[in-house]
């Protein structure tokens, strides 16, 4: 399956040779397992795999977890408490479905962060990062409606606030928003068709997961130099690659362990820490609460999707150049949905010949700063749009726009990169070689 | 360690946001109950007396009823006798049947009532559904170090009653301390005295707020103990598969690094 040249399965025994004439499945798994994958990967190569884990511990509790729960409007809330009180385990199984929800996010951001900062989303791997984008999308989808089911008062006002965000597009937005919710507003029809895709979803994303890890499979793993390893023949190749199995599965388990005593440490001391107390209140239309704030793997989003009120000149501008149709409304949707939009298309943005931030003296600089913007904007986002946090959220929100739309094409010009190393190879020795010390190299190489 | 860095954060931001420090937030005082921290375990006692108060005080008004009655024999709960928890059932509390179309003494099969004859709230959850401490500016770092606060808000909430009182639109509003705003339309439901304990402990105002407070954390979070020994057993196990997974990592990539040297 890879480019790189590498040792394929070679059926042995008459009865595998019989097997692999007509289904190749033996051959398919030693390709994916025994992959050539550049030595030098650090720590922050290992969320591909926490992200497996993830959406494993995902599907399987909630395959559990539907087998008790009821969707409609007035049982919906109590089967989750018979779940929490009567079921074996069930307290356990919900939470780990919920704050596996969170750590679902933790790892698919540090993937993120990684990909920007290694450039891994450049040529020849635009793919893998659009096919990225889309599964994080999906996720997204997916966690929204997964929240709403439980029936609290979170789950409603946070299903009417968002549903409610398609409402703005001009013309149609109230028609699609109806057709969306199977009403006039959030109700059992709501409920029944968002616990519908909340199941069917995840499917959806496993099956993407497979093409994404084909089209990095087929181009190579990035690695921490942004150097392509040699593909000029094996032995070449092999100076600069170890088999996935078993040097880098053993390498991601651990790190996934280390994750899990933390996540267990979470689930079992401190389960409702990420969620939000008026979840546990059940669903009332006629009571709002105080302040609806999403959980907080949206809260960026949100930040950016408050950030433009009608008083902000560029609303005002396009609110005048269309004639009104473009409102504040619709301005902050566009502006939220366009943020992802812009990081899908980064690929195509930065300009810059080097692949890794290592080599890049400014985009560093821009990168951590970025970094830092997200979150600034997670925080805002969960504060009251008053007083000084609209202002925080605005530049906030610009920085994030400059960033794709302004520096990183900028800087591919007007940035003189660092030497980058000539192969992987000369990379790893760099780091493990020179070492004199008697208990020989770190364990790893830092994370950066 | 964590702690200084939670300072040092709070004191960075301290000067961005003052206006919203002085926010709604009532004041909740931040007991110490049995069954915080990663080892804590219900007081089965003080779940008694908290029974107690719920079914002589609270449960004029308030509902529960998405307790099961039966849970009141749980070991890791109020731990009562099952033959306890069925003449308690059949002396305090009716449920309607829809076989006999009529009222009955309830059975421990049938949950808590719900009572929603004075318009108040459920309490089978309420000691999830507030938080007792916030912030500071949002950044959850209070309700880390001290919890969510449910159990800390309802035992400040029912003890935080100044004694002051103003009608407003029809509707007389009590003064308390703990409560958002300052101004509740539940009158003060203790007095001081108003169950009398068969363990002898002292009814005092303070007691039956932290006793009811903690039998609201046990009807709310029945599995508590369970929980935390599942999340405890699953730490120590992760910990010891870290660590050998740690070393086989070690030993699997010393060959491979030593190489790298030459």
């Amino acid at each position: 399956m890879s480019g790189i040249p590498h040792d394929h399965y070679e059926p042995s025994s008459n009865g595998e040779k019989w097997l692999h004439s007509r289904l190749p499945i033996v051959g398919l798994m030693y390709d994916t397992l025994m992959i050539p994958t550049p030595k030098n990967l650090n720590w922050m190569w290992i969320w591909g795999i926490v992200l497996a884990f993830c959406l494993a511990l995902q599907i399987i509790t909630g395959i559990v977890l539907v087998m008790h729960y009821t969707p409609h409007v007035d049982l919906a809330f109590g089967s989750i408490e018979h779940i929490m009180r009567n079921v074996n385990g069930g307290a356990m199984l919900r939470y780990l479905h919920m704050n596996g929800a969170s750590l679902f996010f933790v790892a698919v951001y540090a993937h993120i962060f990684r990909g920007l900062y290694y450039g891994s989303y450049k040529a020849p791997r635009e793919i893998t990062w659009i096919i990225g984008m889309l599964i994080y999308l999906l996720m997204m989808g997916t966690a929204f409606m997964g929240y709403v089911l439980p029936w609290g008062q979170m789950s409603f006002w946070g299903a009417t606030v968002i549903t409610g965000l398609f409402g703005a597009i001009p013309f149609i937005g109230e028609s699609i928003q109806t057709w969306l919710l199977g009403g006039p507003a959030v109700d059992n029809a709501t409920l029944n068709r968002f616990f519908s895709l909340h199941y069917l979803l995840p499917f959806v994303i496993a099956g993407l997961v497979i093409v994404h890890i084909w089209a990095f499979h087929t181009t190579g793993n990035n690695n921490p130099t942004g150097v392509e390893v040699r593909r000029t023949s094996k032995a070449d190749a092999e100076k600069d690659t170890l088999p996935f199995w078993p040097y880098f599965v053993i390498k991601d388990l651990f790190a996934l362990a280390v994750i899990l005593v933390v996540f267990f440490a979470v689930v079992g001391f401190m389960p409702n820490y990420l969620g939000h107390p008026d979840n546990y209140i059940e669903a009332n239309p006629l009571v709002t609460p105080a302040h609806i704030v999403p959980e907080w793997y949206f809260l960026p989003f949100y930040a950016i999707l408050r950030a433009f009120d009608g008083d902000v000149w560029v609303v005002i501008a396009a609110s005048f150049l269309t004639g009104g149709i473009v409102d504040a409304k619709f301005f902050g949707v566009l502006a939220m949905f366009g943020a992802i939009v812009v990081m899908a298309l980064v690929p195509w943005l930065d300009t810059s010949s080097v692949r890794s931030g290592r080599y890049r003296p400014m985009f560093k600089w821009w990168f951590w700063l970025f970094v830092v913007n997200f979150f600034v904007l997670m925080w805002v986002g969960a504060m009251p749009a008053e007083g000084i946090y609209p202002y925080i959220a605005l530049i906030g929100s610009t920085y994030w726009f400059a960033y794709f739309l302004v520096i990183l094409p900028l800087l591919g010009v007007l940035e003189k990169p660092l030497p980058q190393p000539d192969t992987i190879e000369d990379d790893f020795k760099a780091n493990y070689g020179k070492s004199s010390t008697k208990e020989g190299a770190p364990a790893a190489t830092p994370a950066e | 360690m964590l702690k200084k860095l939670a300072l040092a954060a709070t004191l960075a931001l301290a000067p961005v946001s003052g206006a919203f420090a002085a926010g709604a937030s009532g004041e909740v005082t931040n007991y110490d109950f049995s069954f915080e921290g990663a080892f804590g375990t219900f007081d089965q006692a003080q779940l008694q007396r908290g029974l107690q108060v719920y079914t002589q005080v609270c449960s004029a008004c308030h509902g529960m009823q998405y307790v099961p009655l039966r849970t009141l024999s749980a070991e890791d709960g109020p731990g009562m006798p099952e033959d306890q928890v069925r003449a308690y059932a059949e002396q305090f509390f009716e449920v309607y049947d829809d076989e006999l179309e009529d009222f009955r003494p309830a059975r421990p099969t049938d949950h808590f009532p719900a009572n929603t004859a004075a318009g108040a709230p459920d309490l089978s959850m309420m000691a999830k559904a507030r938080a007792g401490f916030h912030g500071p500016y949002g950044l959850g770092i209070n309700q880390f170090f001290k919890g969510m606060g449910g159990p800390e808000y309802i035992a400040s909430l029912l003890a935080g009653y100044t004694g002051e009182e103003k009608e407003e639109a029809g509707v007389i509003l009590y003064e308390n301390k703990a409560f958002p705003g300052g101004w509740i339309s539940m009158g003060p439901p203790l007095y001081g005295d108003d169950v009398e304990f068969s363990d002898g402990t002292e009814a005092t105002i303070e007691q039956q707020s932290q006793d009811v407070a903690a039998f609201l954390m046990w009807a709310a979070e029945p599995k508590l103990m369970a929980r935390k020994q599942a999340g405890f057993v699953g730490v120590v196990f992760l910990t010891i598969l870290s660590v050998l997974l740690y070393l086989t990592n070690k030993r699997l990539w010393a060959p491979v690094k030593a190489r790298a040297k030459d």
